[in-house]
């Protein structure tokens, strides 16, 4: 815990030394990181704590204290099926950013996971061990797949939020 | 995140979340690029139940240069799990219907495959192979000797142009030898009522008794109605069940007829695919093909006793002694708990050796452990064999496994 403790404000400071001026979108990474990285801030809204961002690939990454929560949007999941397998990495594996990092298996298919970002895993969900469903019935919140640090904040600025994604899906759908 | 590959011969539909592309993983676990345009909707071929699957919330997908329902509202596991605990219609219209006419329709058909048809009641069907001259597997069928003059053959839609070039050929030089035989390729729709309730609830539509009807056993009978129904005790799922040829003009009225019983629920090739799998039965392309041999493929029950001396059959220098002999390989089945086995996962020995590949796998919904079929070299094809097999990098342990894997409810009689 020391460990995860530490990196998270590693990549807290990395993030705060950014310059502000390269994000000017109120919804930026940098604004994102060093507004969460002061908890004590009640006034910060859940919404903006937990705004997603996705991949081309179906995975979304949610930014909390400096550490991005990983998992599969809605619209995979669907598509998947019931998972039946979560096949994921051990804990300090380090990815880089749209590197292979796990598959998610159902009894048809088997989809390849993807890194949203770059950085280490630092924890991953052992609740799918025993209920990979949990990938089907909350993708967003009990379903989440690993957790990780954020080595390059920039990155997020390549993923879409929520409305782009959502735009993306209906493009892909026509 | 990306859906990788054909399993088990379809393309999931959700490969066009890749933008057109499919990522397929090719042997000793490379990962290769592959693209696949994706076929466009209007270029497949339709049954005539296409609007039905659609109207029934049916996910239609490219098999075989069809498009077919993968599954409809249900998921596939709950869709797999119904069909074998009560009753699930498949469209299986793709499939190539047809009669075999004249008098020497027995000699033609029995010049073409394994089995002894000549020996087999009238109305009796049995799985057969037609093989080339090599041994090799050119496709598998059904073969129902009728007791209405012509023999009927139902072979795979992935091999349709093939089979149909194949007896086509053998006709003109059945013909040329002064034999009588034609052939004619049939219209009907195709549907399997798989499942333990199948009997209860075709038998409201049927006249006579289905107890008589027994497992590879058919009729021509009017049902619900419709007049000129083949209806044979067959299926691909290892459950009790029938395969009925219906008039295509009627085949919608038909299908609704069935859905009124509160047991009977759609299903489609995703099911279709686990459910044969774990009865342990053959996919052509994936786990037979005309590189196998039927003493390969563990299928030397089709190859019948007078036929095994009389050598009349393509292939049957080859395929004879094999049986005797024994190959280097053999099909076996596998089981294994954690990441699922899939087409191309390699198997190795205890001692880190490759030694085959599966050809279909995939996570049991019955048995809640992953279960396959695959080739391994024959030293290794005893039941209860430990092997391993690699899976994303990981060597994952694994039994060599009897099949069916689920155990099969044939009906056989009462």
């Amino acid at each position: 815990m020391a460990a995860c403790f530490l990196l998270r404000r590693v990549s807290a400071n990395l993030t705060n030394s950014l310059p502000r001026a390269l994000h000017p979108n109120a919804f930026s990474p940098a604004r994102l990181c060093a507004r969460t990285c002061f908890r004590r801030d009640l006034s910060l809204t859940p919404r903006f704590c937990t705004a997603l961002r996705f991949t081309n690939k179906h995975e979304w990454v949610r930014v909390e204290n400096g550490t991005g929560t990983v998992g599969i949007s809605n619209f995979a999941q669907e598509a998947l099926g019931d998972v039946v397998y979560c096949g994921l990495p051990d804990v300090g594996t380090k990815l880089s950013q749209s590197e292979e990092f796990g598959a998610l298996e159902s009894v048809k298919a088997v989809s390849d996971l993807y890194s949203p970002l770059t950085g280490e895993v630092t924890e991953i969900n052992h609740a799918l061990a025993d209920n990979p469903g949990l990938v089907n019935k909350s993708c967003y919140q009990d379903g989440w797949l690993i957790k990780m640090t954020i080595s390059i904040p920039k990155e997020l600025d390549s993923l879409m939020d929520e409305a782009a994604y959502e735009r993306y899906i209906k493009s892909i759908e026509d | 995140m990306l859906t990788r590959g054909l399993v088990s011969g379809w393309v999931l539909s959700r490969a066009r979340v890749s933008g057109g592309f499919l990522q397929t993983t090719a042997l000793n676990g490379r990962r290769e690029q592959q693209e696949r345009h994706w076929t466009t909707e209007a270029a497949l071929k339709r049954t005539p139940l296409y609007e039905f699957h659609k109207a029934h919330g049916g996910k239609m997908v490219e098999f075989a240069g069809w498009s077919m329902p993968v599954q409809y509202t249900e998921s596939h596991i709950n869709s797999h799990l119904h069909t074998r605990q009560h009753c699930s219609i498949f469209d299986v219209s793709h499939m190539l219907q047809t009669k075999v006419h004249g008098k020497d329709r027995v000699k033609f058909i029995e010049s073409l495959i394994v089995g002894d048809i000549a020996e087999m009641k009238d109305n009796q069907g049995t799985l057969s192979l037609f093989t080339n001259d090599k041994g090799g597997i050119i496709d598998d069928l059904i073969v129902t000797k009728t007791d209405q003059g012509y023999l009927y053959v139902v072979s795979n839609a992935g091999c349709a142009d093939k089979d149909s070039a194949h007896m086509e050929a053998k006709l003109q030089e059945f013909k040329a030898a002064g034999h009588v035989v034609d052939l004619e390729y049939l219209e009907e729709s195709l549907i399997a009522i798989q499942g333990p309730s199948t009997a209860r609830v075709l038998q409201e539509g049927v006249c006579d008794n289905l107890n008589k009807l027994t497992f590879m056993s058919s009729v021509l009978t009017p049902v619900f109605g419709i007049q000129g129904c083949r209806v044979t005790r067959c299926g691909y799922t290892g459950e009790d069940g029938v395969e009925i040829s219906v008039p295509c003009r009627r085949v919608v009225e038909f299908l609704e007829k069935l859905l009124n019983s509160s047991e009977v629920k759609l299903a489609g090739l995703g099911s279709r695919d686990s459910l044969r799998l774990e009865a342990g039965l053959c996919l052509y392309g994936n786990d037979i093909d005309e590189t196998t041999t039927p003493v390969e493929a563990s299928l030397v029950w089709t190859i019948g006793k007078r036929r095994r001396q009389a050598r009349g059959f393509p292939g049957a220098d080859v395929i004879v002694p094999q049986i005797k002999a024994k190959t280097q390989r053999k099909r076996v089945g596998l089981m294994s708990s954690g990441p699922p086995m899939r087409q191309h996962t390699p198997i190795l020995s205890p001692d880190g050796k490759v030694i085959g590949e599966v050809t279909s796998g995939c996570p049991s919904p019955c048995l809640k452990q992953n279960v396959a079929m695959g080739y391994v070299e024959t030293s290794f094809s005893k039941l209860g064999t430990p092997v391993q097999v690699e899976v994303r990098k990981k060597i994952i342990p694994a039994v060599i496994s009897k099949m069916p894997f689920v155990p099969t409810r044939y009906y056989t009689g009462q």
